[in-house]
């Protein structure tokens, strides 16, 4: 059961007893009752260890997939499939980073991959939107890169154009899916300091701070005061107030896997 | 009670599993296959159809520069080779109407042969197999590819319709295309028509052989070869778009789902233009 929120903020994302199908089955359950609320001003950090079903319940909390039972609300009320109208204002106001390299598209550049879910959603001049893309380039360190297309691009720089790409359309949720896989310290640091930033209230987002779920494999980098944490164990995501207790460890094998003893690189 | 199978559990079941020896179980799954791909193909039509006239408006910074690329990739890139087909198309129909025409006084069908034969008939469908297959194989690869490197949930996180995104500039740019194109073809072969009956020095002018053509042709034509190209365009996109983005693949399934959308594409474009004979035998 989520730990009680002595003043409860409005609930963004909402699963409800939902039974998470898995991507590459979606007739099969992955996990069954999950019940998660994701509120305003929540850090939720999900840790769990390979095929535990992190990318799921991630894929699930954006609406890309729907529940197999149970109830899943977005802002309050239901949504329509990811490829419909129903919902659509509500879905765009969640942003999604997809893990391994983002999913960018290979034939747009590094600008136009980042351009494009403005080109589509909003009708604003061309130069706004050249600002726009440019700002958000700036901000993630690759504007020397705008030219590039992604198969040219290291894979940490293509993690972050799949970030500069989710924050064109300024979402108010941001759930990411295992960022700092395969990164080396500086970048891992530069993810960690840019996305407290977003927490705190980034200029990109007219200042305004940005709900984080992270899921991850390693909950060392990722443990600070005020944070809320999920573990996914056997199908099932279990909330802990403090990944680093003592008991807890003892208790959860798959907590001290995501836990080791030794100190993180960055 | 009986237990209800799911989808992929009855395909996996009746369409992949070991057969009994008998030709009448081959038989039957042969048909139960083309009953599902018949049903998976008009739905996704109807789906790719209701899409294109609800989002008309939408997204038209991103789509637009999609239709116009797809429509230079389906039309443009592929002169070069239409014009070599252009002429062996005018060459192959000539050079074995002509020495038969001639053998009994008849060379003021010429014109009847080529409206009849490269205008009605092997001009549409030849442009639609050549568009299938350069532009068509590479449909089904790209898509293919795309779904299984998760490039389509990566447009719905974002909220654009992959339908809207993907298929409907290839749809539109292959109608636009193949229509062109055969056009292009049309008169290519009619030109090297009359030159290789010149060439065999066949007692036509040019003004004569205009007369010919233009005596052959119906408004009929005219019509039909709009509506039919289009519609060869808009089919071999949208099973070629099908096969590559409607069924969730593994990178190693792609060249055979794009053998099955190639063979597929083929079957329905042969099978409308015997439609449209009969829209001729009607009129």
């Amino acid at each position: 059961m989520e730990t009680a929120d002595p003043q409860p903020r409005p609930a963004l994302i909402e699963l409800i007893e939902a039974g998470i199908p898995a991507r590459l089955a979606p007739e099969t359950e992955a996990m069954a009752g999950v019940t998660w609320t994701i509120r305003e001003g929540d850090y939720w950090v999900i840790g769990g260890l390979q095929g535990s079903g992190k990318t799921d319940l991630l894929f699930a909390a954006a609406g890309l997939s729907r529940p197999l039972r149970g109830d899943y609300r977005l802002f309050g009320h239901a949504v329509g499939p990811a490829y419909s109208d129903e919902g659509l204002a509500d879905r765009l106001r969640v942003g999604l980073v997809f893990g391994e390299g983002g999913r960018l598209f290979p034939e747009l550049t590094v600008r136009e991959n980042v351009a494009l879910p403005l080109l589509y959603h909003r009708p604003i001049e061309p130069e706004e939107i050249e600002s726009r893309v440019r700002l958000l380039l700036a901000e993630t360190g690759l504007e020397t890169m705008a030219s590039h297309f992604p198969a040219g691009l290291n894979p940490a720089w293509r993690q972050r154009v799949a970030l500069a790409r989710t924050l064109a359309l300024r979402p108010e949720v941001l759930l990411l899916d295992n960022p700092l896989a395969g990164l080396d310290p500086r970048h891992a640091r530069w993810w960690i300091q840019f996305l407290d930033r977003l927490f705190a209230g980034h200029p990109l987002l007219a200042g305004r701070s940005t709900t984080l779920a992270v899921a991850v494999d390693d909950f060392r980098p990722w443990i600070k005061p005020g944070r809320k944490y999920a573990l996914l164990t056997e199908t099932r995501l279990d909330f802990v107030e403090d990944p680093a207790a003592t008991a807890l460890l003892e208790r959860h094998a798959v907590l001290r896997e995501l836990l080791p003893a030794e100190p993180h690189p960055i | 009670m009986t237990a209800r199978l799911s989808s992929d559990a009855f395909k996996a079941l009746v369409l992949r599993g070991p057969l009994p020896r008998s030709f009448l179980d081959f038989f039957g799954r042969k048909l139960l296959e083309l009953v599902l791909t018949v049903q998976g193909l008009g739905a996704f039509a109807l789906i790719t159809l209701g899409v294109m006239f609800s989002k008309l408006g939408a997204g038209r910074e991103a789509v637009k520069p999609l239709i116009v690329k797809q429509t230079a990739r389906a039309g443009l890139s592929l002169l070069p080779l239409i014009s070599f087909f252009a002429a062996a198309l005018g060459l192959a129909v000539i050079g074995q109407t002509v020495s038969l025409l001639s053998r009994v006084g008849a060379n003021q069908y010429l014109g009847m042969v080529m409206v009849t034969a490269v205008v009605r008939e092997l001009g549409p469908l030849l442009t639609a197999l050549l568009v299938l297959l350069r532009i068509g194989a590479a449909n089904v690869i790209e898509l293919g590819t795309a779904r299984a490197l998760g490039e389509v949930e990566a447009l719905e996180a974002l909220g654009i319709d992959p339908i809207h995104y993907l298929v409907v500039p290839r749809v539109i740019g292959m109608a636009l295309g193949v229509f062109a194109l055969t056009v292009y073809l049309l008169v290519g072969a009619l030109v090297s028509g009359y030159a290789w009956a010149f060439l065999q020095d066949v007692p036509l002018t040019p003004g004569e052989y205009v007369q010919q053509l233009a005596g052959a042709l119906r408004g009929l034509d005219f019509v039909v070869l709009a509506i039919k190209t289009s519609l060869f365009g808009g089919l071999i996109a949208t099973v070629t778009c099908y096969h590559g983005l409607a069924q969730p693949l593994r990178l190693q399934e792609v060249s055979r789902a794009t053998i099955r959308a190639l063979a597929q594409s083929v079957v329905l474009c042969v099978l409308l233009d015997a439609g449209f004979i009969l829209v001729y035998l009607l009129a």
